[in-house]
């Protein structure tokens, strides 16, 4: 088999990932911007034996998920704003519980119903902190179709290997848009599968007690092992604990599982960057203007560079200070009030040198809005 | 095998109150997986929050605790990915038909292969003592000091009109009617529905001057009559007992199977 | 098929909360709670081991044992 070419939304890449990834559950509901994913796979589970399923709402979707993912399938679900809001608690139970999970959100405008068909950046912090209480969280993004699908495939490599919800964070540009896609034969993308326990039957089997490694062997339901899966604050057999040594350890093991793995899950991509005295830092859809901008200033000599971020969270706040050590300004471009702009103010040495490149009408954000933007700072003047 | 072969013995005594109708509901359910000799490795038992949630605790099968009324969703989620599972639900009365209405019906339109139990005590247990869509109208609740005014749901009606092909209704104190009741509904291929009248004396009969665990029963025990019975054609307003729909119609994963055919033969074609 | 006879109540007093269920629908009134608010049996030979007590116990806390009759 060769590998495959194809012309197609960034809502079929992330498809094509999910399937390259090993996707073999879906539920969801239909939400523009993101209602595609569900239409693909509606039609394409089925062909591999997998299953689809629509459910009677946003909750329902994302419950089912982990439900299929303890019978040991390969899970996600698709939304966008709206039903990103109503998934929050259940998103909450998987990080609790350590489900893997892969949860798609193509981002539109809000608040509340918003604008729906329209392109926007601003769950930027709700897929960090949407659900309540402490826990960790990994979320993607992506700036074209050949990385929606490679971070999709990560999505659900990181979902297996951490025992975690993933949030893929895409925009209404990115999964509406019609670009190249080039999906790779089978095996040249690494595929993390699920790990499950060695334990014999009849041996006693502990679900939440981490290997030396950290990692968490799994038994699917309906195998020999019969454990107990809770929200509630829990021992290494999974049953409820309140022991106030329990429930602290868990707490800290569902937050350093994340923030200390860091480096390895930080994803991002350097754009004229070795030099650069004026660094862009964006993500999604707004990093395509950068790009374009900072490689038609390179042609007329200014050294202007991207930090293009691919794994939002947890933030990679030291691989940001560290690229932004020697810039005259950061400028961060987002399509939100600044919700990237506050975390790359507080990981730099110089917080007053950051500025924001911003758009939030619901219009893409173009080259020269922040060029604009650029000559100020430059002292040039629009 | 004998029940105890089926609990989780370290977990005993349970946490529910003393008289508590759902201890007698998990006996009865107990009875019922023992008389038909299932694997226990091959149920999963999903419940939601609540006083009745904790039963999932206390079972040697696959338990999937989950969060309040979402428990038909999870198990929608198990079972579509894995049918050769029986999948059991018990769920409370706000459990199953407050926060979790949405679902309740849903699960009850696709007929798909679950057991859902209603244990309906009339009443928010865990936090309290408030009322629930069960309740009915002049009750007593902690959020209803001068007498409840919301309309209860009939669980049977509501399960019947939502499309459920198994619907049985049986109380705490008839619990050799429920254990053959349970154990018809598991056999059943669709959505099952099982509501047993539960009695919280701690809540709702302290609240309603119902009396201790045992005069609970007896009011379960004279409020109710057998469908085709004649106390209930001379009583009409007795809450019936029985199996009110038992019928056979296409089942959703059974259904599913015949897309994953049709999906692969025009992949091959 | 031979008759039941009982051989003995096993009560879990560790499980046992004393709700006195098992008591109020004895159809024999084999049961009473004692000092400690525990089901014990005090009149076991009145027992026709329908086993009403232990499928309606909440507390899973009533095994009859019961052996055949012609066993002796």
């Amino acid at each position: 088999m060769s590998e495959k070419l194809m012309f197609v939304q960034g809502n079929e890449a992330c498809v094509q990932g999910a399937l390259y990834a090993g996707v073999d559950f879906f539920a969801g509901y239909p939400i523009t911007p993101s209602t595609e994913i569900a239409e693909l796979l509606a039609a394409r589970l089925p062909e591999k034996g997998g299953k689809f399923i629509q459910m009677e709402d946003e909750i329902a979707s994302m419950c089912a998920i982990i439900g299929a993912s303890l019978t040991g399938h390969k899970v996600m679900t698709a939304t966008s704003g709206p039903g990103f809001s109503l998934k929050q608690e259940a998103i909450g139970y998987a990080c609790m519980a350590e489900i893997p999970c892969v949860i798609v959100n193509v981002q539109r405008g809000g608040p509340s119903t918003g604008n729906p068909t329209h392109v926007s950046q601003g769950d930027i912090n709700q897929a960090r902190w949407g659900t309540h209480g402490d826990h960790g969280i990994i979320a993607l993004t992506a700036s074209n179709h050949q990385d929606v699908f490679r971070m999709t495939v990560d999505a659900f490599n990181l979902a297996e290997t951490y025992r975690t919800p993933v949030v893929l964070l895409f925009d209404e540009v990115i999964g509406h848009m019609r670009e190249r896609l080039v999906v790779p034969d089978p095996g040249v993308v690494p595929i993390v599968d699920r790990l499950r326990t060695s334990v014999p039957k009849d041996v006693d089997y502990h679900p939440y007690l981490p290997r030396e490694d950290g990692r968490l062997p799994m038994s699917d339901f309906g195998g020999h092992h019969r454990y107990n899966v809770t929200g509630l604050f829990h021992d290494m057999w999974g049953f409820p604990s309140n022991n106030p040594s329990v429930v602290q350890d868990l707490l800290r093991h569902l937050v350093d599982k994340i923030d200390t793995n860091v480096d390895v899950i930080t994803r991002y991509k350097e754009h004229c960057l070795d030099d650069a005295e004026y660094i862009l830092v964006s993500y999604g859809s707004s990093a395509r203007s950068a790009i374009h901008l900072a490689k038609n200033r390179r042609q007329k000599g200014e050294r202007l560079g991207v930090l293009e971020l691919q794994s939002i969270w947890p933030f990679p706040a030291e691989m940001v200070r560290a690229k932004c050590a020697n810039a005259k300004a950061v400028i961060v471009v987002e399509m939100n009030m600044g919700q990237v702009l506050t975390q790359v103010k507080a990981a730099v040495d110089q917080p007053n040198r950051v500025f924001l490149a911003n758009r939030i009408d619901g219009k893409l954000i173009t080259p020269s809005d922040i060029k604009g933007l650029l000559r100020v700072i430059q002292g040039k003047g629009v | 095998m004998a029940i105890k072969d089926y609990l989780r013995e370290r977990f005993f005594p349970h946490m529910w109150c003393p008289g508590c109708g759902h201890g007698t509901v998990l006996n009865s359910l107990l009875r019922a997986v023992e008389e038909l000799g299932l694997n226990k490795s091959n149920i999963v038992m999903t419940s939601g929050i609540g006083c009745s949630a904790r039963i999932s605790g206390y079972v040697d099968f696959h338990s999937l605790h989950t969060l309040h009324g979402r428990a038909l969703a999870f198990a929608t989620g198990v079972k579509l990915s894995k049918p050769e599972l029986t999948v059991i639900v018990p769920m409370g009365d706000g459990d199953a038909l407050a926060i979790g209405g949405n679902h309740f019906i849903h699960a009850a339109r696709r007929n798909i292969d679950i057991t859902a139990i209603v244990m309906n005590n009339r009443i928010y247990g865990m936090t309290g003592g408030q009322f629930s869509p069960l309740s009915g109208p002049g009750k007593k609740a902690t959020t209803a000091p001068y007498l409840t005014i919301d309309n209860e749901f009939d669980v049977v009606e509501l399960a019947k009109a939502a499309g459920a092909t198994f619907v049985a209704r049986s109380t705490a104190y008839h619990c050799q009617e429920a254990t053959n009741y349970l154990k018809q509904a598991i056999l059943h291929k669709g959505f099952s529905v099982v509501e047993i009248l539960s009695q919280c004396p701690t809540h709702y009969g302290r609240k309603n001057r119902e009396g201790d665990a045992a005069a609970m029963l007896e009011i379960q025990r004279d409020s109710t009559a057998r469908i085709g019975s004649k106390a209930l054609d001379d009583n009409p307003h007795l809450i019936p007992r029985g199996i009110f729909v038992d019928i056979e119609k296409p089942e959703y994963c059974e259904e599913y199977n015949k897309i994953i055919d049709r999906a692969m033969k025009r992949k091959a074609s | 098929m031979a008759r039941k006879k009982l051989k003995e109540h096993l009560i879990n007093r560790e499980w046992c909360k004393g709700c006195g269920i098992c008591v109020r629908f004895c159809p024999k009134n084999v049961l009473e709670l004692d000092n400690m608010e525990k089901a014990v049996a005090v009149r076991p030979e009145d027992c026709i081991c329908c086993r009403l007590c232990e499928f309606r116990c909440p507390d899973l806390a009533i095994e009859i044992v019961v052996e055949d009759e012609n066993d002796e």
